[in-house]
């Protein structure tokens, strides 16, 4: 796809190299699965474009303004000139020709990322599914066939395609994984899919990306990229030792504050599906008398943690 | 409620600003009475309906909302100068954004645009006034009762911390309860009002009152950007009217337009808002084009290059900027098709403008450039907001955007483009018109400090910020931690916003100091290269009712035809008539006081109070239109006089 436009693309990494100090260091330019690598060949590909627009304008720029500055010699000074019907067409046609050089891997990519990700051996495998909840300021997750939840991190399997069903309890949110792939939205009573794959083993930070209020810049959580039978085992393990998530914890979960990170030998599922269900978290918060209050209220400062006093297990700020 | 929960307590940056606030106001109030200036304040300026009064009057509240705004931004910068900083706290932080956010865009950008238009348009196609110079009056006065009862926000009751763009459900009451998501949508509302009116003003205006001569496409490519802005403002500003108006409902009433109970939809907020919001980056940036058109072919001495392709570009640019609102969230999943649709509206709206860089490019080319400080901006403009727009297209391709959606780099974009395009354009435009309103420049050499301390400081503060975005900084966290690695890039972006501070100051200081010392001008054409009708006033601040004797017009950059033609442009004394113009008024003063009155009382649910002032403008309207006021005519004698003609 890409191999038409080479030049653009070395000159895209080369500009990288050169302009943003060596690209590996950066977390989208530095992926560590298919999802991200297209990701990041398209990014390059675009620079390369864009860095040849930039020179283009930029020497003519400085040619017209060093050379028809105000100055004695005026030999050239047509003030009459409006117009060039050659040169207009020249530059209406080649951002043209550009914009479809530049929508075609687009719009391929747009389909790509929607597909279940071919790891590097070039294989196809069943993906593994996790619902991803987010709740003002955490991530659970669950994971149905495994029949496990965890929060504020996951296990994955590397080399395996990971699909992530996304929805929120309260506000819209956004869940990405830089080094794994793009973003995308978690909202309530929808319910959004999302492929990844992790080429590597590793931990690899994922968080919201969406502002959605006081604890937004710490609703972070890992990825931990472990062999499919490390992942197994713990998958087993957890679902022998772990405790069991009791409604009362999950209720507690939907009230807002920060979390620790926790694992359970059951899910939520049975209880709510938040994709179908966009109100369950504001009920429970009314239920519980832990509605959100007004930061500049008086109640607020007598008492400015109330997720903190409720229960254990959240900490908050 | 309680007075602690009415005034904002607890923040020592708050006090400060409560003693700053009430010091001035003293400061304002000792000022008009000592030196006897409050009739001057009434008949002058409250109640006026000049047009480039009302103009100097946006201007003025746009600097001191970019005043404000700029604040915001360096409070912002210093508490991610550093990881995991103490400075803010996280409510804090969120509240700074959102009114750094609202204030730049609605309050600063557009006004500031607006008010050039003001003072400019008119001028520009040789009338008297604008179409409607009272509903003008109703305009001015709506938008900046709309901003001071958003401003007033962080003093009482709290600002809201919903970001800008307000997205549901979190600026819902059941996330973000209290007043300050109300200050928002009220005060957004009031000043949407005035924007829309001056929409349908400038339309008519435009359309109706052209001097004899001025067709289409024989007007400045100012007046055509301000043409097609309206355009846009009158189809785009009533979606954020029933937009916000739904959100009022939830908010007051309890309705479910957007909420999380009652099957209310978040993602129809999101695509309303940007159904609106983008057009409204094309009503703030089309204007820049266009003076920056007047600006680059004034200083080249040289015709615009391809006027009729500016023209339909920015005709395209307008019809596409209502196709593609979807790419502000190609993450929401509206599947492949749709976004692949939307990926290639956008980027083909970036073909128009690639034309028009290189028509701006070739208007210099064969010219003979003076690098005076309005042209300095205008160069600024094409060389930073060429990395605007091309950062606009690897945007705009989706699969690349989820990785770049809600962060820096996305920060890093749109500052490029508002801050190099409008706000260049806003200084340009002051610094070109400035002689046009009060009869003297602005230093040249004081104003290049400005321009490179601001430029500098422009991308210092930025570039770095294209890098975080690449390195995974998401946009609005309040802090980070030191292992993120973002620190030093922070703290070279925070320094790059001191400077654009301290280029501020410096502009402020530019203008005390050339109230002081500048040469008074006494020609109309301050420059000697004006090239359109505003030029050809026979004074340098024109009379109130403009032009003695309305100048036709058999070309395109007229004023030139008629210096080499030699044409005399003091009119002849037997050409003088009475002139026809309009009385002032208080009552768009009051109706907008009476604005205030009920849109304070909603925020705070006092539904008393709502209903108060909603009476109180329903009688303004109804004073209003029982007044018969035709208006008086400006004698023979006192054109004489002014024009200094004898017989």
């Amino acid at each position: 796809m890409f191999k038409r436009f080479k030049p653009f693309f070395a000159l895209g990494l080369l500009l990288s190299v050169f302009f943003l100090g060596g690209c590996s260091n950066y977390i989208v330019l530095d992926p560590k699965g298919p999802v991200a690598a297209q990701q990041k060949d398209l990014i390059l590909y675009s620079i390369g474009f864009m860095a040849l627009i930039c020179v283009v304008v930029y020497v003519l720029f400085t040619f017209i303004v060093i050379k028809y500055r105000d100055r004695k010699n005026d030999d050239n000074y047509e003030p009459d000139q409006h117009g060039s019907k050659k040169l207009e067409t020249i530059w209406t046609v080649i951002p043209i020709l550009i914009i479809i050089a530049l929508a075609i891997p687009t719009v391929k990519s747009i389909y790509d990322v929607e597909k279940v990700p071919v790891s590097a051996s070039g294989q196809k495998k069943e993906p593994l599914v996790i619902t991803a909840t987010a709740v003002n300021w955490k991530w659970i997750f669950s994971y149905p066939e495994q029949g496990i939840e965890t929060v504020n991190y996951i296990n994955i399997p590397k080399d395996r395609p990971v699909q992530f069903k996304l929805t929120s309890a309260d506000s819209m949110s956004s869940f990405w994984v830089p080094e794994l792939g793009g973003q995308k939205y978690a909202m309530a009573g929808m319910e959004t899919k999302l492929y990844l794959q992790a080429d590597h083993t590793g931990t690899f930070s994922g968080r919201n990306s969406n502002f959605n209020g006081e604890g937004f810049a710490h609703q972070i959580f890992d990825v931990h990229s472990v062999t499919q039978s490390e992942f197994d085992k713990w998958a087993k393990d957890t679902k022998s030792k772990a405790p069991k998530l009791t409604k009362k914890q999950y209720d507690q979960l939907m009230v807002q504050g920060e979390a620790k990170k926790m694992t359970f030998s059951s899910t939520h599922l049975k209880w709510v599906d938040h994709a179908k269900e966009a109100d369950y978290a504001v009920k429970t918060r009314e239920r519980l008398g832990e509605v959100p209050q007004n930061p500049h209220g008086s109640k607020q400062k007598d008492a400015n943690k109330p997720e903190s006093d409720s229960h254990g297990e959240s900490h908050s700020h | 409620m309680k007075w602690d929960e009415f005034f904002v307590t607890g923040d020592p940056l708050i006090y400060g600003a409560d003693v700053s606030i009430v010091l001035t106001v003293i400061g304002i109030l000792f000022y008009l009475t000592y030196f006897k200036k409050w009739k001057w304040l009434w008949t002058e300026w409250l109640t006026t309906v000049d047009h480039k009064k009302l103009g100097i009057m946006y201007i003025a509240s746009a600097v001191l909302m970019l005043f404000r705004g700029g604040v915001d931004a360096l409070l912002m910068r210093v508490q991610l100068a550093t990881p995991d900083s103490k400075f803010l706290d996280s409510q804090h932080y969120n509240e700074i954004f959102t009114t750094h956010g609202t204030i730049m865009i609605i309050f600063m950008a557009m006004p500031f645009l607006i008010g050039l238009i003001n003072v400019v348009i008119p001028l520009q196609i040789g009338a008297r006034d604008v179409a409607f110079p009272y509903l003008n009056a109703v305009s001015f006065w709506t938008f900046f009762i709309g901003a001071m009862l958003f401003n007033i926000s962080f003093v009482i009751g709290g600002s809201p911390s919903a970001g800008w763009t307000s997205y549901m459900p979190l600026a819902g009451n059941e996330l973000s309860p209290g007043p300050g998501q109300n200050y928002y949508l009220l005060g957004l509302q009031i000043a949407g009002i005035g924007t829309l009116l001056t929409g349908i003003n400038f339309l008519v205006t435009i359309l109706k009152m052209r001097a004899p001569g001025m067709t289409l496409f024989r007007m400045p490519v100012f007046t055509w950007s301000a043409l097609i802005t309206m355009i846009i403002i009158v189809f785009a500003f009533p979606i954020l009217t029933v937009a916000l108006a739904l959100m009022t409902f939830d908010r007051l009433f309890g309705a479910h337009f957007f909420t999380l109970q009652g099957a209310g939809m978040d993602m129809l907020w999101a695509n309303l808002f940007w159904l609106w919001g983008h057009p409204e980056v094309y009503i703030v940036v089309l204007p820049a084009f266009g003076m920056f058109s007047e600006i680059i072919s004034a200083f080249s001495r040289k015709t615009i290059f391809g006027y009729k392709a500016m023209i339909w570009a920015m005709v395209i640019i307008a019809g596409y900027s209502f196709l593609v609102w979807v790419h502000h969230f190609f993450t929401m999943g509206q599947g492949e098709l749709v976004n692949s649709v939307f990926s290639i509206t956008t980027m083909i709206i970036g073909i128009p403008t690639g034309i028009k860089i290189f028509n701006w490019l070739f208007t210099m080319y064969k010219g003979k450039i003076s690098f005076t400080t309005p042209m300095l901006w205008s160069l600024g403009f094409i060389v930073n907001f060429v990395i605007g727009g091309v950062t606009g297209v690897m945007l705009a391709m989706a699969a690349a955007d989820y990785q770049y959606h809600n962060t820096y780099f996305l920060v890093a974009h749109f500052h490029y483009v508002l801050i190099a395009g409008t706000v260049f354009s806003c200084f340009a435009g002051l610094i070109f018109w400035y002689p046009k309103m009060f009869g003297y420049k602005l230093n040249e050499r004081i104003g290049k400090w400005v321009f490179w301390v601001f430029n500098i400081g422009f991308n210092v503060c930025f570039i770095p910020q294209f890098i975080l975005g690449l390195d995974g900084m998401p946009r609005r966290v309040y802090t980070y931690s030191a292992a993120s690695g973002w620190g030093n890039m922070n703290m070279l972006s925070t320094v790059g916003g001191f400077l654009m501070g301290i280029a501020f100051l410096i502009l402020v200081y530019n203008f005390y100091y050339s109230f002081r010392y500048s040469e008074r001008e006494n020609t109309g054409d301050s420059w000697g290269l004006g090239r359109t009708l505003e030029w050809a006033t026979t004074s340098a601040v024109p009379p109130h009712y403009n032009f003695a004797v309305t100048p036709t017009v058999d070309s395109f950059d007229p004023l030139i035809k008629m210096k080499r033609n030699n044409v005399n442009l003091k009119p002849k004394i037997e050409d003088i008539k009475k002139i026809h113009m309009p009385d002032n008024s208080g009552v768009p003063f009051f109706m907008a006081s009476f604005f205030f009155v009920a849109g304070f009382g909603l925020v705070f649910e006092w539904y008393w109070m709502g209903i108060v002032g909603l009476i109180g403008v329903f009688i303004t309207l109804i004073i209003r239109s029982f007044d018969k006021n035709e208006g008086y005519y400006v004698s023979e004698e006192e054109i004489k006089e002014t024009e200094r003609l004898t017989v």
